[in-house]
């Protein structure tokens, strides 16, 4: 199989800035007359105070409650009477809003969207009432499941210092405590259009977008903005295990993560942040499909798991983390699954994957970039991830070059730093006994 | 996008006010060598292929005793076929990045293939092989038949899971409806590699076949792939046979103890077939009681008055040979019943005074302009496509479906109002700790 030709780019974006600040990032595509607009702001859960946790989601929330302009609710009510769909987002390095409508449309989602960049106002009862509603919403997505349940512990254990550690919608005690006024403290520091990015995708030009930012977001006064300066975290040097029984379970199931580079931080002394990339097909080789090392050797050559499968996202402006994940056929101990995924990592980094293996994961991820066009949605989230995790456009656009050059030998290096280092954590998710 | 789409797409902008909204996706229909009809939306704006493809009759039509069977079937197709087993088939579906997946619904059994255009020949030659030669090897049944086993040990402790099958059950009775779709724990340890062959044989025809493609070939390239992929089926497929089923008109609340700290609440009645003159009516409607998101009524004074939940939503269910009006929602165990209580008024309240103007035309500007956005994706569209095909739909809907929004009047949606919604009607299930409220006739 002959090795892929790069693209030279993957969407293709017009890319300026606004006297005050705010980026903005346009791509064209005229496949149907819609267009979304996103704008994303350099704000997540990561930038709380310890204490405070849930504001950056409750702020996000908030947004929809009216502003001088609107009054609450009427956000929605006007994308909905223009047929479009709208929804909001939070995680730990970002805060991001967007909506979808007919083309025609796009100029009064600027007017309403840069109106809440400046404008917001709270009224004390729909504060209170909103956070009963995320309390609500953290039952329903946190509480209720037992892997979410597990996935908020392991992450506690895994970050000793970092906030990442911190649940994104919070602990329920603190939000809880949140108040109007850690609302629009929060609102004051981060919202600004110098910290902002507007992504615009769909049937518009950059010609278009531009004569519309200036007349919406232009008059908007930039403001000084804090620098994002998170506690980092120390070498990982213990093992840790996270064991939760909870009484929905009824199969155990297993998993750990190592601390690995983001494409934005590296490691210290255990890997960089330019081997992100090769991170990524390590991820891909040994843990998606039935023909990785992990599937072959616990779901298909012995039958120990039901699945297997290895992730990682570099897409951090801190750290990242590399996670394997099993769970155990009825009647297979947890013991003897941990053990038989230990023995297989161990092959791995003792014998590293292939040449053939790597050609493989990146013929599959260039013809990713192909398919990636496909919806508009994609590319606004891809600029947008990537600006507010320490990247730029030019980072999303040249993926295919940087696929491209990635070796087998950095995959193996990057595989064998982040498995033989020395602290990690197991979470073992296990049923209640008689419940 | 060919230039002539292009100058339709331009001229519908400027006369959106007017022009229904086909722009440039109406399909046109073609006809393959052998036989086999497909609507297509030619796209060569990028090198890639969707085809999305159902069989009519889906887990509904497993035989007693088998429940589980199509779904079952569904998950093992892309598990070897062939001379490929597992791997290898996995294999050349990864080196060729080519996406193809089964899966059973009530109704129907569905599938859908993904890939660069130049893959498209050796993509619809393994949709081919997956159809006609899977292997079901015994390592491989195992191995699926253990994930779904442990999905259903899973269920019995989802209170929503739990909900959803409690409805059924009092909706549907004994009707196959009623049955979970991936069977039960007895049923799916019983089901056998023959079993899987027959309905193989019985199900997935040349007659029954509904496909529908977006992507950049020709119309004639599009023939002749269709050939090879499903060429070789069987012309008929066994009939189905199942009887019309009603929800009781008699409401009733039902109470699943678990341990949660929500309740999960699931709620509904007889609702509007698909080819009722009231559908659209219907539609519009349940938009402005649960369907309209962050604007419908049952969200404004649930969550964001009274902060009950994180959402409610209702929708219309349209089964082939049923019909409910339904929604749900979460909240904590000691505020459910308030919850409930406000969902039971404004259901009257609807049945009663209806909507108004002002609500009826909003719901007709959302369900009108949002209509387009769904057509974002290529396998999207061609699911869309699929769908209107099995609702008996024309060429044409997507410009129809709006001038059937447009033409709905107050009096009549709110006469169908007055006849929908009743909630004394009300088979209302509750899954968690539910304090102030309990089960009854």
């Amino acid at each position: 199989m002959a090795p892929p030709a790069a693209r030279a780019q993957v969407f293709e974006p017009k890319t300026f800035e606004l006297a005050n600040g705010l980026q903005v990032l346009v791509v064209e595509n005229r496949r149907a007359p819609i267009v979304t607009q996103m704008v994303w702001y350099k704000t997540g859960a990561a930038d709380e105070v310890q204490g405070v946790s849930g504001i950056a989601h409750f702020l996000e929330h908030l947004m929809f409650k009216g502003t001088t302009n609107l009054a609450p609710g009427e956000f929605n009510r006007i994308v909905a009477r223009y047929g479009g769909r709208d929804n909001a987002f939070t995680g730990h390095d970002y805060t991001a809003y967007f909506q979808t409508v007919s083309r025609d449309r796009l100029d009064s989602m600027m007017r309403i969207e840069a109106d809440r960049m400046a404008n917001l106002t709270l009224a004390e009862p729909e504060v209170l009432t909103e956070r009963d509603v995320i309390v609500e919403e953290r039952r329903q997505v946190v509480e209720q499941r037992p892997s979410s349940r597990m996935r908020e512990q392991i992450a506690a254990a895994i970050f000793a210092n970092h906030p990442y550690g911190r649940p994104i919608i919070g602990w329920e005690h603190e939000i809880k405590a949140l108040t109007r006024k850690d609302a629009l403290d929060w609102y004051a520091r981060w919202y600004a259009p110098n910290n902002a990015l507007l992504v615009v995708a769909g049937d518009v030009s950059a010609e278009e977008v531009r004569a519309m930012a200036e007349r919406h977001y232009g008059p908007i006064p930039r403001k000084a903005v804090p620098e994002r300066v998170r506690p980092q975290e120390p070498p990982a040097v213990a093992v840790r295990r996270v064991e939760l029984k909870d009484p929905r379970v009824r199969q155990p199931s297993w998993s750990r993560a190592w601390l690995a580079p983001s494409h934005a931080r590296g490691l210290p002394g255990v890997l960089g942040p330019e081997m992100s990339d090769a991170l990524d097909l390590a991820a891909e080789i040994i843990g998606e499909g039935p023909n990785s090392a992990l599937a072959r050797a616990l779901v298909h050559d012995r039958p120990l798991a039901t699945g297997a499968a290895a992730a990682y996202d570099a897409a951090n402006l801190d750290l990242a983390t590399f996670w394997v994940f099993a769970s155990p056929r009825d009647g297979v101990e947890l013991s003897a699954l941990e053990a038989a995924i230990e023995e297989t990592l161990a092959r791995i980094v003792r014998d590293g994957v292939t040449g053939e293996d790597v050609q493989r994961a990146k013929r599959r991820a260039l013809d990713q970039a192909v398919f990636a066009r496909d919806g508009a949605g994609t590319a606004a989230r891809a600029f947008g991830v990537a600006f507010a995790t320490g990247k730029d456009a030019a980072w999303v656009e040249s993926w295919p070059q940087r696929i491209a050059a990635v070796t087998v030998d950095q995959v193996n290096a990057a595989l064998r730093a982040i498995l033989r280092q020395e602290g990690h954590t197991t979470g073992i998710l296990l049923p209640r006994p008689g419940s | 996008m060919t230039v002539l789409l292009r100058l339709v797409l331009v001229l519908f902008v400027g006369l959106s006010a007017l022009a229904p909204a086909t722009f440039a996706r109406d399909p046109v229909e073609v006809r393959s060598p052998g036989g086999i009809v497909a609507w297509f939306v030619r796209d060569p704006s990028l090198p890639i292929l969707a085809i999305e493809f159902a069989w009519r009759g889906g887990s509904a039509a497993d035989p007693d005793g088998k429940g589980g069977l199509a779904a079952m079937t569904a998950d093992l197709l892309t598990s070897g076929a062939g001379d490929l087993d597992l791997q290898a088939f996995a294999r050349e579906l990864e080196d060729r990045s080519i996406s193809l997946s089964f899966s059973a619904g009530a109704d129907t059994l569905q599938g859908g293939l993904r890939l660069l255009s130049r893959e498209a020949a050796r993509g619809a030659d393994l949709l081919a092989l997956a159809l006609t030669r899977p292997r079901f090897d015994a390592r491989e049944v195992e191995r699926v038949r253990a994930q779904i086993l442990q999905g259903l040990a899973r269920d019995e402790t989802t209170p929503e899971t739990l909900a959803r099958r409690a409805f059924a059950r009092a909706a549907f009775g004994e009707h196959p409806y009623a049955r979970p779709a991936r069977g039960t724990p007895d049923s799916v340890r019983g089901l056998t590699v023959e079993d899987m062959r027959a309905h193989l044989a019985r199900r997935y025809a040349r007659d029954n076949l509904v496909v529908a493609a977006v992507g950049d070939v020709t119309p004639e390239e599009l023939g002749r792939l269709l050939d090879r992929a499903f060429g070789a089926l069987p012309a008929r497929a066994a009939p189905v046979d199942l009887a019309r089923v009603q929800p009781p008109a008699a409401g009733r609340t039902i109470v699943i103890r678990r341990p949660a700290p929500q309740t999960f609440a699931l709620f509904g009645h007889q609702g509007v077939a698909r080819d009722d003159p009231d559908f659209f009516a219907a539609q519009l409607v349940n938009y402005v009681l649960g369907g309209g998101g962050f604007n419908s009524r049952l969200m404004a004074r649930v969550r964001e008055r009274e902060g009950l939940t994180y959402g409610i939503g209702t929708g219309l269910g349209v089964l082939d040979r049923a019909e409910v009006i339904q929604g749900s929602f979460s909240s904590v165990n000691d505020r459910i019943a308030r919850a409930m209580d406000i969902v039971r008024e404004e259901w009257a309240a609807m049945g009663a005074r209806g909507l108004t103007s002002a609500e009826l035309q909003g719901a007709k500007d959302y369900l009108n302009g949002s209509f387009p956005l769904q057509f974002d994706r290529s396998d999207r569209i061609a699911r869309l496509l699929v769908n209107a095909r099995l609702d008996g739909r024309g060429l044409d809907w997507f410009a129809e479906r709006q001038r059937r929004i447009d033409a709905v009047t107050l009096e009549q949606a709110n006469a169908l109002a007055r006849r929908l919604f009743d909630p004394a009607k009300l088979t209302v299930v509750l899954a968690g700790e539910p304090q102030g409220i309990a089960a009854g006739e």
